[in-house]
């Protein structure tokens, strides 16, 4: 070696001392401990193995999810749900682009929008009121340009205008006594959504009846639809008949079928 | 450096080793538990991500409209039974994840507090020692570089995993929550860019992956059961041999 290696040898014996650093043990004492190992790894396998197959086969499923992961999910929903006053950011109008249809559910046929009306109802199933959609529209009308959010993974920066929910809410709050969830539902019943009555009293909650500029189309669910972007597009349904505020828990479609019944974001 | 193992008085310590071949404690038991855990925990994220990206996979490598390679080929998906499982895959990851980041997190700080980071954080000459580490396995370079518990090829890639582990998890929260979590989406360009890195560092991930599985298997059992029991058997250094001369010292006389 030559002399300019020096220091290489330096960094070869402080590399070795440190890869020598840790206790030493005879090697019976090895097997020993070896053994022991490879018996405490089995008995993990074996643990792993049976868990998984508790919830893959054993756990019984609530709503298509093994009960075990659905509980899971409601405990998301209690740790998320006190997160429920922040908003999302707003955009430009400029910035907002068209959105891809893609729930068809519920408003597959098209229908005459002459006379539509929507149906408020309370917790007791009196019916409240029966609006003409120039009732949403005689509400103060707002702006909101937001990302909107499909649950699929896709995102599309849209802008909706029309009433936001808290104001629709108002004339109603004294009329619902303890109800905590808002149940929406189409026309045909096919599409239905539930809410906690405080995440739709956000202010990024909208009744919207327009959008980019242009009033809704069908496949967008005219006449009336919810918009938010703190909710995945799977919670804002389209073509709303009926409002009603509930004291349990309101059915959700898509709930039914596997989802995360909160869906929040 | 404290290390939590059961080992006798009368042994522990490196300044006197027994006599013959021992075995010297390499990976801590707190490292080995996190190590084997984190395994099956990855393995059910990943495989539970792939699920949600499935509904939504719009990456590849390519250029304007032409794709060099999609994420992922059809046969992928349908081998891995990964298409049409969004709603499970979301239920697996949000149940799983806080599982994975539990366990994650208790790795970082062991790995903080018990100065085992020293063996896998590189140094500034990590970089150079790293390509001849790469020579050297490729039969390039006859000699390796000097190294410690791990050489500078390991300490690079290891640090460079639990960077990636540490990039998939805020930008998953950030995809999680954005809102609730806002303006962190931000820190990643957006929502989409934290769906992009949060992908991106799963490839990375499995990438390591395959080329620690590949090491793993070149290493040999003896590094194996390392991992598993802690130690490893150490030979004791050979004792002092006079230096053999590369040739011959020129003592036959020349023909003349």
């Amino acid at each position: 070696m030559s002399d300019h290696d020096q220091p290489t040898d330096d960094r070869a014996a402080q590399l070795r001392a440190q890869a020598q650093s840790g206790p030493a043990i005879p090697i019976d004492e090895f097997r020993r401990k070896s053994r022991r190992s490879f018996l405490t790894g089995a008995v993990g396998v074996l643990g792993a193995g049976a868990f998984w197959n508790y919830i893959q086969t054993k756990s019984e499923p609530v709503d298509r999810v093994p009960g075990i992961l659905r509980n899971t999910l409601e405990a998301n929903e209690a740790i998320w749900s006190n997160f429920e006053g922040r908003s999302a950011p707003e955009y430009d109008i400029a910035d907002a682009s068209p959105i891809q249809v893609n729930g068809r559910v519920g408003i597959r046929e098209e229908i005459s929008l002459a006379g539509y009306t929507v149906r408020v109802e309370g917790p007791d199933g009196d019916v409240l009121d029966d609006l003409p959609i120039d009732h949403f529209r005689s509400l103060p009308q707002s702006d909101l340009v937001i990302e909107h959010k499909c649950i699929e993974g896709w995102s599309n920066i849209t802008h909706w205008r029309g009433a936001r929910f808290r104001d629709f809410h108002e004339p109603y709050a004294d009329r619902i006594g303890d109800a905590g969830y808002v149940a929406l539902e189409t026309p045909d019943g096919e599409y239905y959504v539930g809410w906690d009555l405080d995440a739709i009293l956000h202010p990024q909650t909208m009744l919207a009846l327009e959008q980019n500029g242009e009033p809704l189309d069908q496949a967008h669910g005219a006449p009336i639809r919810l918009a938010t972007p703190n909710r995945y597009g799977i919670k804002t349904i389209k073509r709303i008949k009926t409002i009603r505020y509930q004291r349990d828990r309101a059915p959700d479609y898509w709930a039914e079928r596997g989802y995360d019944w909160y869906a929040g974001l | 450096m404290s290390i939590d193992e059961d080992v006798p008085s009368d042994v522990a310590g490196a300044a006197e080793p027994p006599p013959g071949p021992v075995a010297r404690l390499k990976h801590p038991r707190a490292i080995r538990w996190l190590h084997w855990i984190n395994f099956p925990l990855l393995t059910v994220m990943i495989w539970s991500g792939l699920r949600i990206y499935w509904a939504e996979d719009v990456y590849a490598f390519g250029i304007g409209s032409w794709q060099w390679f999609a994420f992922f080929p059809e046969v992928v998906y349908e081998k891995l039974d990964l298409d049409r499982h969004l709603a499970r895959g979301m239920a697996f990851h949000f149940s799983f994840a806080w599982l994975f980041v539990i366990n994650g997190l208790a790795y970082t700080i062991y790995l903080a507090a018990s100065g085992e980071w020293r063996h896998i954080v590189p140094d500034r000459r990590s970089a150079a020692e790293a390509r001849d580490v790469v020579l050297h396995d490729l039969h390039l370079k006859a000699e390796a570089p000097p190294q410690g518990r791990y050489n500078a090829a390991q300490r690079i890639a290891y640090t460079a995993v639990l960077a990636m582990g540490a990039i998939v998890v805020v930008s998953g929260f950030a995809i999680y929550k954005p809102t609730q979590l806002h303006p962190l989406p931000l820190l990643f360009g957006g929502y989409q860019g934290a769906r992009l890195i949060h992908f991106s560092m799963t490839i990375g991930i499995l990438l390591f992956f395959v080329v620690h599985l590949l090491q793993v298997l070149r290493a040999g059992w003896g590094n194996f059961r390392g991992m598993v029991t802690g130690y490893e058997i150490e030979q004791p250094d050979p004792p002092e041999q006079p230096v053999q001369p590369d040739r011959p010292e020129p003592t036959e006389e020349v023909p003349s």
